[in-house]
């Protein structure tokens, strides 16, 4: 077992933003963190990462990568140097060969090696999105943690992302855990679906167990219609309001 | 790995190549500035002859004199001073997210100033000198202005933005203090506050020289071996300490480093300011903000900073030496004016 949560909680003063979280993740799999805003998507995330102090207890590997939801860093940074932070734990004061190859070969893995010698701070919120991207899978994790990856790219950066994360967690035998808005990405990408309503896990399960018209009325107060995709996946339709 | 991914490795290493480059052509341009600050002053010295005391063939005794004795230590001690208040400002910069971070953003010039005056009014009555009483005071409450801002720094959930809130209200409070010493002082007392105040090279000697060298030549390396660290928290500290890096472990070394270094500059020299807001600006915009290039060219584009200031401050009234804090805002903010106008044009 790669990653797993018992009783986890997190507060913040004195709200409650999760309670009694238990979630497991494997190795090779893609789990997606659903939910409507407020939720603790993110919370959860953080908590994993280490970057908030959570209650109850979590197994996780050492090697983590987490990706952030901002990108609006814009220190005189060049695409390459923050790729190759994705390695700090390790850099030498002049880097190795492996470590140099590490970042060139995830800026590849990308296409995005012509941003390399650009500063992060000239580069639109897409491509900024791709090189921090870049700079986690550099990182040669166990753990991918992803906080909205794709919230900034276009449709065909989206999905070449999502593919080639799906393909990368298969190949390098990581267990990706992503935080995702579109549903239907999620369908698409996701082997598992952790669904979270005002920081409780509602349910988990495949995409084709959890998404359904009642809970997802329940949990975003949407009415939805459930239709078979061309590629066998489902595909959400949202119609109304669920008091409308 | 493809081509195109190698090709970006070696681009980067002609990114690295060219910035030691600048780095080169910063120590070039500091090499004749320390030339040109030990030939001017009351006695114009031609440049030839300077070089030829130092190298030690000249015979000329009262050039030696006046180039050994008189204007090597100031001439050095601009160096030091520049490069330690520069670094000094980087990292402040750094680990506090905020450009506009320097010595006085912290309250530790504030502290220095402080400790200066009270050791002007009441270092008489310490058993040690008063040439040596006033760096100590100022040395000491520039460090605890500094302790002050760690202490901040080590309560739990300390922001950056919260350390530059108490470093503020450090600056008021020693401020505020200085004043009162200035309402209490007798007029000559404060006559000697005011001009510490203004910030002079001339009371250096080759001890006091020795002393900010030796604690620069000690932080710099501390500080170098931390770099890629250090570059990290350029992208925030939840990115960061995702990434790793133990920020408030990094943080507090940081501080402690500014207080080394920026109590050892304003001890000898009193308060300069500009130099530590400045020169950091200026090696961001020369080669990026890899640390590993950027406090090495920190420090030489601050040592030229204060040293073409000194030659400035000689020539401004002939035969008298300009103040050194009012020599560096006057030459700074035009060229630091300039500079950020045409930052777009200025290369990695």
């Amino acid at each position: 077992m790669s990653l797993a949560l018992a009783n986890v909680g997190v507060r913040y003063a004195s709200r409650a933003a999760l309670v009694e979280i238990y979630l497991t993740a494997q190795q090779g799999e893609v789990l997606a963190i659903l939910g409507p805003n407020g939720s603790g998507k993110s919370t959860l995330l953080r908590a994993v990462a280490g970057l908030v102090p959570a209650s109850g207890d979590i197994t996780r590997p050492d090697a983590v990568a987490y990706l952030p939801q901002d990108n609006l860093s814009r220190a005189a940074l060049t695409a390459f140097e923050v790729v190759l932070l994705g390695r700090v734990r390790s850099l030498a004061f002049r880097p190795g060969l492996h470590d140099l190859d590490a970042a060139a070969a995830s800026l590849d893995e990308l296409g995005i090696t012509d941003l390399a010698q650009r500063r992060i701070g000239e580069l639109s919120g897409g491509q900024r999105q791709l090189v921090f991207l870049a700079q986690v899978l550099a990182a040669d994790p166990s753990l991918l943690l992803l906080d909205e990856p794709t919230s900034a790219l276009d449709l065909a950066h989206q999905m070449h992302v999502l593919d080639h994360l799906r393909a990368a967690t298969r190949r390098r035998g990581l267990t990706t855990i992503a935080v995702l808005h579109d549903l239907n990405a999620a369908c698409r990408f996701a082997d598992r679906i952790a669904l979270l309503h005002e920081g409780r896990l509602r349910a988990t399960g495949t995409p084709a167990e959890v998404l359904q018209p009642g809970l997802l009325r329940d949990v975003y107060g949407v009415r939805v219609a459930i239709l078979p995709g061309p590629d066998g996946q489902p595909v959400i339709v949202p119609l109304a309001l669920a008091g409308d | 790995m493809n081509a195109t991914a190698l090709s970006a490795t070696t681009a980067w290493r002609a990114a690295n190549a060219r910035r030691a480059g600048v780095c080169l052509l910063g120590l070039a341009a500091l090499a004749a500035s320390f030339a040109a600050d030990i030939a001017t002053g009351p006695a114009m010295l031609p440049i030839g002859d300077v070089l030829r005391v130092l190298a030690g063939q000249n015979a000329d005794p009262m050039m030696g004199a006046i180039v050994w004795k008189l204007r090597l230590p100031i001439a050095l001690m601009a160096i030091v001073v520049g490069a330690a208040l520069s670094v000094s400002g980087a990292i402040m910069q750094t680990i506090l997210h905020n450009p506009l971070a320097s010595s006085y953003t912290l309250g530790i010039s504030g502290g220095a100033g402080f400790g200066a005056a009270l050791m002007i009014l009441v270092g008489g009555a310490l058993p040690i000198a008063q040439e040596w009483a006033i760096p100590l005071g100022a040395f000491t409450f520039a460090a605890l202005a500094c302790a002050i801002v760690v202490g901040v720094g080590r309560t739990r959930g300390a922001t950056p933005e919260l350390l530059v809130l108490a470093g503020i209200a450090c600056l008021f409070l020693f401020q505020a203090l200085l004043a009162l010493l200035q309402f209490l002082a007798s007029p000559e007392a404060l006559a000697q506050i005011v001009f510490w105040l203004f910030g002079s090279l001339l009371r250096a000697d080759a001890t006091k020289v020795a002393i900010v060298a030796t604690i620069l030549a000690l932080v710099l390396p501390v500080l170098l071996t931390g770099a890629w660290r250090l570059t990290a928290l350029q992208l925030g500290d939840d990115r960061a300490r995702a990434l790793g890096v133990r920020v408030d472990r990094l943080r507090l070394r940081g501080l402690i480093a500014v207080s080394l270094l920026t109590g050892a500059a304003v001890a000898f020299v009193g308060t300069i300011g500009f130099i530590g807001l400045v020169a950091p600006h200026i090696a961001r915009m020369l080669v990026g903000e890899d640390q590993r290039h950027m406090l090495p060219a920190a420090a030489i584009f601050g040592a030229l900073l204060l040293s073409l200031a000194s030659v400035a401050s000689k020539l401004i009234m002939p035969g008298t030496v300009f103040p050194i804090g009012i020599v560096t805002a006057l030459i700074g903010v035009p060229f630091f004016a300039w500079l950020v106008l045409t930052a777009h044009r200025v290369r990695r």
